[in-house]
């Protein structure tokens, strides 16, 4: 008799089991009735879609995309893959001109950056938080982040040869944050690579990784983004050899795994050598290589892993760095989501949903009475500060603190 | 007038009884519909569901073709909510002769099929799924169709004219005046009350299980028992019917039907007594999946869900030991005139698809007894829930913005979807995850379609013929029957029978996910609830 030797199925949805398990994880579900479940909306839905697209559901947009799901899954369904690839293929509602702003995360900087004095007042005022709530609906409760001055592409460009002149050499992939908002953490990283004898160069030209226009329903956009800084990894990695590394969880996830699940950009020859630079230097230093802390530094931290960071598995590395400094009171949070993922929380319709799912973790918080929240994502950071008053630092600041200059 | 007196009184709760319990319903007769079991549980059930164009029988058999086409394009105006338009392809592989091609699309022609030979490209964009290899295909109007819900369609019918129906409920014997049939004896299979019903006219539509309702009745009608066995995907692979353009064969259509896809079929011989207990072997396991991979290549590596086989109702004729020689004509016996038995008419033979038509002729021959002269209407009006063309239509209508569950509601019920009580928690909560049935639409099916087991409900809501098979939704869906007919007992044991059920149809695929998930349903009943 034939037995099929393996069954295969997109994002694995015929391997679902019906445990329910996925459900039980979403921090979504529990704090919004509309949204239909992980189960519900990725494999289940699916046989549905398989029939008929009339069978899409709009309340798929309620996923945050955070994958846990995924983790939890035990049958290794890529549930979330499958809700994003459901939303690319079968919503066609236009996005609205709030979510393109929103989304055009790079766009954006480039057009306030060079007005960041101004811009970071203008939209730090309480009548234009009101304005963009009542036209806009970005909810008022939201600040956005401050634009910085100066590019963090612009102060690398001018340290160059410096950096050139370290016999090991890194590419960074540092993302619209740091190189809008804060290039501070840009900077921070360089100076414990160059602690590390590691300089840092960057990519040709990249682009905003394009999360946050997979969530807001620009995905051809997103391709040609993504398509783009494959190009742009590949000249780094097959090119010159280089390992890229990010400081951003999600711009790394991104990269990683939505690239070629979601947008079906091809980045196999160059995935395995795009790391978070929590990992990057935590394998050095597993290798040998010394780092020189500070005598006398203390700081009570307390850790968030961020949702993608756990998807990929990596949060450890980022616990253990900071466990390694000496003077660190290391409390390792709860495994929450903050609720905020990228532009869903500034959206008026999900503020109250976006709260509800970060209260845990906003108590803990609170309990826990940290110096500073340690975290590797930025939007996990503005939320966290938003929502407990408490300071949120990369880990890669808090090692850069740590050590000596 | 005696409350177990009918006009008529059909045996056999498939199609082709339900067909004519609706026909003779609508020609103004008393009816009387007995079933041993539950509606469509024979070869009704028991197909692809396949909506045929005919083009599969043109070369061969060109009266069946012809009876296909006219029926197909009755059943898209009068059973909407039970049919997918999805269209059929033909296609020629390389190992096939592309000259059949032709003499295939001048016999569809003559039986008025509309076949068109199309470009290969062109059918690798229509079907993505089919085998790119092929070297020719031919499109024709094939569809899909839901035979257990056109059974529960033309059964409520009858109902709302009047019809009374008797499920789970086995004829035993005739009662007869000198040569004359004047009713029959039965018994309930489930409660042992017996009953004798009375009627002028008894119709043996029992397909392959009439040859021994025939003999009760002291007539020999002999059947030609042929076993067809089917799987079926867990997920629609393809969206257009995918046929080989070649001699009928084993393994040679795959049908997307409602949410899965179902590849057949095999032909055997069997012997008589055989019929009700038919399995699948583990040969033709083997055979539909190789056979299917030559239609759509990624069959083979596609989770099965189900393995099943029927009973093709084939009215004896001659030698052949396959089966596939004869003929599906419609056989209508007035046993009067052939066996000098008054009062006893075999509608036999045939297709799902003709089933309208065999119903027509059945009830044609009803009425010459009764000398009533009544037109068949059943060609022109609508069943309950066709009244409407498409499901899209028919949510758009009940609900302003209609969830997943109630549009999959609208797609099964059709306008009947309005009956479902919803807009609160526990109406809309989901009974079935996989299929979106929720309490409001398995209630109104327990009001209205004659349920009485878990068995019963799935062939007229899909609970439990999702992925996970039983495993979320029979225990909820337990819970509503046992409120519905007031006792946990009979519930707790139909439930294991449900399940043993569902089983039946895993073992003989039972190995990768769908084993896993057996596994899990058994964990479940067994060590969680104590089943």
């Amino acid at each position: 008799m034939k037995l099929q030797e393996y069954t295969e199925s997109k994002h694995n949805f015929e391997e679902c089991m019906k445990c329910t398990v996925c459900t039980a994880y979403c921090p979504v579900l529990q704090a919004n009735p509309l949204y239909p479940g992980p189960k519900q909306a990725g494999p289940d839905g699916e046989r549905l879609r398989l029939k008929d697209p009339y069978f899409f559901n709009q309340a798929l947009k309620y996923c945050l995309n955070c994958k846990r799901c995924e983790v939890a899954c035990p049958s290794g369904v890529n549930v979330a893959d499958l809700i994003q690839s459901a939303r690319i293929k079968y919503d066609h509602t236009p996005p609205k001109l709030r979510d393109v702003m929103l989304a055009n995360t790079d766009f954006m900087g480039k057009l306030a950056r060079p007005f960041a004095p101004i811009v970071n007042g203008v939209t730090g005022l309480g009548i234009t938080k009101t304005v963009l709530d009542a036209t806009l609906k970005i909810d008022h409760h939201r600040t956005f982040p401050k634009y910085s001055g100066t590019s963090f592409e612009g102060w690398l460009k001018r340290h160059r040869k410096e950096q050139a002149a370290f016999p090991e050499q890194v590419a960074y992939f540092h993302g619209c944050y740091v190189n809008y908002n804060y290039p501070q953490l840009g900077k921070d990283l360089v100076k414990v690579l160059n602690a590390l004898g590691v300089g840092v160069q960057l990519l040709e030209k990249e682009k905003c990784c394009g999360i946050a226009l997979i969530a807001n329903g620009m995905s051809a956009q997103a391709r040609k983004h993504a398509e783009h800084n494959v190009e742009q990894l590949r000249q780094a990695v097959t090119g010159k050899g280089l390992k890229v590394v990010t400081t951003s969880s999600t711009c790394t996830l991104t990269m990683r795994e939505e690239y070629p699940n979601l947008l079906g950009v091809d980045n196999a020859d160059v995935r395995e050598s795009l790391l978070l630079a929590t990992r990057f230097i935590y394998e050095k230093l597993e290798k040998g290589a010394q780092l020189k802390f500070k005598p006398g530094y203390h700081k009570k931290v307390a850790y968030h892993t961020p949702c993608h960071l756990e998807k990929m598995g990596w949060g450890i590395f980022s616990q253990k760095l900071l466990q390694m400094i000496p003077g660190v009171e290391f409390t390792l949070l709860d495994s929450n989501c903050c609720g905020i993922s990228g532009t869903y929380g500034f959206k008026k319709e999900n503020y109250e949903v976006s709260q509800a799912i970060g209260e845990p973790l906003f108590a803990q918080i609170r309990s826990v009475n940290p110096e500073v929240v340690a975290c590797d994502c930025e939007t996990c950071k503005w939320q966290i500060e938003m929502s407990t008053g408490y300071t949120v630092m990369n880990p890669i600041s808090i090692l850069a603190e740590a050590i000596e200059s | 007038m005696n409350a177990n007196e009918f006009d008529v009184i059909i045996i056999g709760g498939g199609i082709t009884g339900a067909g004519t319990q609706r026909d003779c319903a609508m020609r103004g007769l008393r009816t009387l519909l007995i079933e041993r079991s539950d509606i469509a549980t024979g070869a009704t059930g028991r197909n692809h569901g396949l909506l045929h164009s005919g083009a599969r029988y043109a070369v061969n058999d060109p009266e069946s073709a012809e009876e296909c086409i006219k029926e197909n394009m009755i059943l898209r105006r009068i059973a909407a909510h039970c049919i997918d338009e999805t269209d059929g392809l033909f296609i020629t592989l390389p190992e096939d002769d592309l000259a059949y091609q032709q003499t295939f699309v001048d016999a569809c022609r003559r039986a008025g099929i509309g076949a068109e030979i199309i470009d290969p490209e062109l059918a690798r964009r229509m079907e993505p799924s089919v085998n790119p290899d092929l070297i020719g295909a031919v499109k024709v109007p094939d569809g899909s169709v839901d035979p257990f819900r056109l059974c529960a369609a033309n059964m409520l019918d009858a109902k709302l004219r009047g019809g009374q129906v008797r499920l789970h409920t086995e004829v035993t014997g005739f009662i007869k005046e000198g040569n004359t049939i004047k009713g029959v004896h039965t018994v309930n299979r489930q409660t042992g009350e017996k009953a004798d019903y009375y009627a002028p006219v008894t119709v043996n539509a029992c397909g392959i299980w009439g040859q021994h309702i025939a003999e009760l009745a002291g007539v020999k009608v002999g059947m030609f028992p042929a076993k067809g066995a089917l799987l079926i995907f867990a997920h629609r692979v393809n969206n257009v019917v995918i046929n080989r353009c070649r001699k009928p064969a084993n393994a040679d259509i795959l049908v997307p039907g409602d949410t899965v896809c179902v590849i057949g079929t095999t032909s055997t011989r069997i012997p008589f007594e055989e019929c009700d207990h038919v399995a699948v072997t583990p040969d033709e396991v083997t055979l539909l999946i190789t056979e299917g991979a030559k239609l759509a290549p990624s069959l083979s590596s596609t989770r099965i869900l189900r393995a099943y086989a029927g009973v093709r109702p084939l009215v004896s004729a001659d030698d052949d030991p396959s089966g596939r020689n004869i003929s599906r004509g419609i056989v209508c016996l007035d046993h009067e005139t052939r066996d000098g038995l008054k009062g006893f008419i075999t509608i036999t033979g045939g297709k799902l698809m003709t089933y309208r038509l065999m119903a027509e002729i059945a009830t044609d021959a009803v009425c010459r007894k009764l000398a009533i002269e009544k037109a068949c209407e059943t060609a022109d009006i609508p069943l309950p829930g066709s009244e409407e063309k498409s499901y899209e239509a028919v949510a758009q209508k009940i609900w302003e913005a209609p969830t997943t569950a109630q549009k999959a509601a609208a797609s099964r019920m059709g306008t009947r979807a309005s009956r479902i009580r919803t807009g609160n928690k526990r109406d809309d909560a989901l009974i079935c995850e996989c299929e979106e049935v929720s309490v409001g639409e398995i209630n109104a099916a327990i009001d209205r379609l004659e349920v009485s087991t878990l068995t019963d409900l799935r062939r007229r809501t899909r609970v439990g013929m999702g992925t996970c098979q039983g495993e979320f939704c029979a225990c909820r869906a337990a819970g509503l029957l046992a409120k519905a007919h007031g006792c946990i007992e009979r519930e707790r044991k139909d439930l294991e029978d449900f399940l043993q059920e569902r089983w039946k149809g895993n073992f003989p695929i039972g190995w990768g996910d769908t084993l896993r998930e057996a596994e899990y349903t058994q964990w479940v009943y067994k060590h969680v609830l104590g089943l």
